[in-house]
């Protein structure tokens, strides 16, 4: 296959950037897009350019680090996968492709493909930590979960913190990672108890991160590489409301 | 850091879902007194414009009517200060397909909120203000004539379009807003969250044919029918 790429090239995070022109010969099919890409850096390294950088690390869909986006999309064209995930034989012989870093005010970018997302790190430290006392091993049982509760709340915690939900969303609102790490503690008796201050510390972080108003229009949930519900979302707003009122 | 908010994101939203869900409830009041208008003429002009009256007197109405004016001005407002504010954090791209994922009135509530609300300005202008404050004739109950100010307004068919329009607008308004209301406000049990969907659904139908339907017919009766 014979591909066109379009790929953002930015030197730091201060400088401007611009889409920049490559062709690449001889892609083959069952490469992933990451293939694709390093093919693309040998290529540049062997005439003695500078390579794309990107973000990426377990290369199986399970790390959260590669992020991109492909053809205007998060991920690329295929709902609720990550990049890695993605292969070329989604493309056709001949095809142009765009390749731009996930964007918003939180997510400046650092050089090229790669962004900073240490604002997600820094929401889940205003979450603050679970009061579960040392010592020995507590007895399995002493704290009856269902399996319906343990799987609920895994369902959230499942949450890969790739960022496609903030790149996808129209206002760069980071709902639906938020609230998943909401949902995931206020589900689970131990989490329970602190719900109610941790979600409106997170909340404040999220907005002083300077991510947007969650619009509903759940494209989120359509790029999310782990089906993160929104329903995650209705949890956090009625976590959130409910703490405000309560609250003394 | 300082982390104590008056207005979050979240209750930006909680006070559209709010302001939003009390004018969808008003909408369905608005409807069952218009839908008066079908009757045939006579009955009509009587039973509308006693009606009028009888809201017009009312002190209960007149604390609803006060509610429904802050209500629209808060909708508005939250929602200029929320786009604003959003136009600031979003990401922008040189290449966006990202409108695969989401509807498209999911993604311009502004824009239909922007049309209803000029809507509403020609809708007030026509139909309240001439109620309040203009001089209306009366009727042989001694009642404003609203009924023939209303027949009167439909004689034009570019009226009739732009209000039909209009209610397509407000129609894909409340086909997003209804719903996300109950997501803002928290709606998190999978049981309810789907039926409060069908019944946005419903919803959103029931009252744009609803209002829709009224200067069609006023129009069709007094060109075709009657002439």
């Amino acid at each position: 296959m014979k591909i066109y790429l379009k790929i953002w090239r930015q030197s730091d995070a201060g400088s401007p950037g611009q889409l920049v022109s490559y062709e690449l010969d001889q892609v083959i099919p069952h490469m992933s897009f990451l293939e694709m890409m390093d093919t693309l850096n040998e290529q540049l390294i062997l005439n003695g350019d500078r390579p794309v950088e990107f973000d990426h690390d377990c290369r199986e869909g399970i790390c959260g680090q590669c992020g991109m986006m492909i053809n205007g999309r998060a991920h690329g064209p295929i709902p609720h996968l990550t990049t890695c995930q993605l292969h070329m034989r989604e493309f056709k012989d001949g095809d142009t492709i765009y390749v731009e870093p996930f964007r918003g005010a939180a997510f400046p970018v650092k050089r090229d493909l790669r962004v900073d997302r240490s604002a997600f790190d820094r929401i889940i430290m205003a979450g603050g930590f679970v009061s579960v006392n040392t010592g020995q091993a507590p007895e399995a049982n002493g704290i009856p979960i269902t399996h319906e509760q343990a799987e609920s709340a895994f369902d959230s915690a499942a949450c890969i913190g790739c960022g496609a939900c903030v790149a996808t969303c129209k206002n760069s609102s980071a709902a639906l990672f938020t609230s998943a790490k909401i949902a995931h503690l206020a589900k689970l008796p131990q989490g329970k108890m602190e719900s109610g201050k941790r979600v409106l510390s997170m909340v404040a972080q999220m907005d002083i991160e300077a991510f947007g108003h969650c619009s509903n229009t759940e494209a989120c949930e359509v790029e999310c590489p782990q089906h993160i519900s929104v329903l995650n979302i209705a949890r956090m707003n009625w976590e959130y409301t409910l703490s405000r009122i309560l609250k003394k | 850091m300082d982390k104590k908010q008056v207005l979050s994101t979240l209750l930006r939203k909680t006070l559209m879902a709010l302001t939003g869900l009390f004018l969808c409830f008003f909408l369905v009041i608005h409807l069952l007194g218009n839908l008066q208008l079908l009757m045939p003429p006579e009955q009509a002009k009587e039973s509308f414009n006693s009606y009028s009256h009888l809201l017009s007197g009312n002190i209960f109405i007149k604390i609803i009517s006060y509610v429904l004016y802050a209500s629209i001005l808060i909708h508005c407002l939250d929602a200029l200060l929320i786009t604003l504010s959003n136009r600031k954090t979003a990401g922008k791209y040189a290449v966006d397909k990202r409108g695969a994922s989401s509807k498209w009135y999911s993604r311009n509530m502004g824009i239909l909120g922007t049309l209803i609300l000029i809507f509403l300005v020609f809708h007030f202008k026509d139909f309240w203000y001439q109620y309040k404050f203009g001089s209306l004739p009366k009727d042989e109950s001694g009642h404003k004539d609203l009924y023939t100010i209303v027949i009167a307004a439909y004689q034009d068919w570019w009226y009739v379009l732009f209000y039909v329009l209009s209610m397509f607008a407000l129609g894909y308004h409340l086909l997003h807003g209804f719903f996300s209301a109950a997501r803002s406000l928290g709606v998190y049990h999978p049981k309810y969250v789907s039926w409060i969907r069908v019944f946005a659904i419903g919803y959103s139908y029931a009252i744009t044919i609803g209002f829709a339907i009224i200067p069609i017919y006023i129009y069709l009766t007094q060109h075709v029918l009657w002439n």
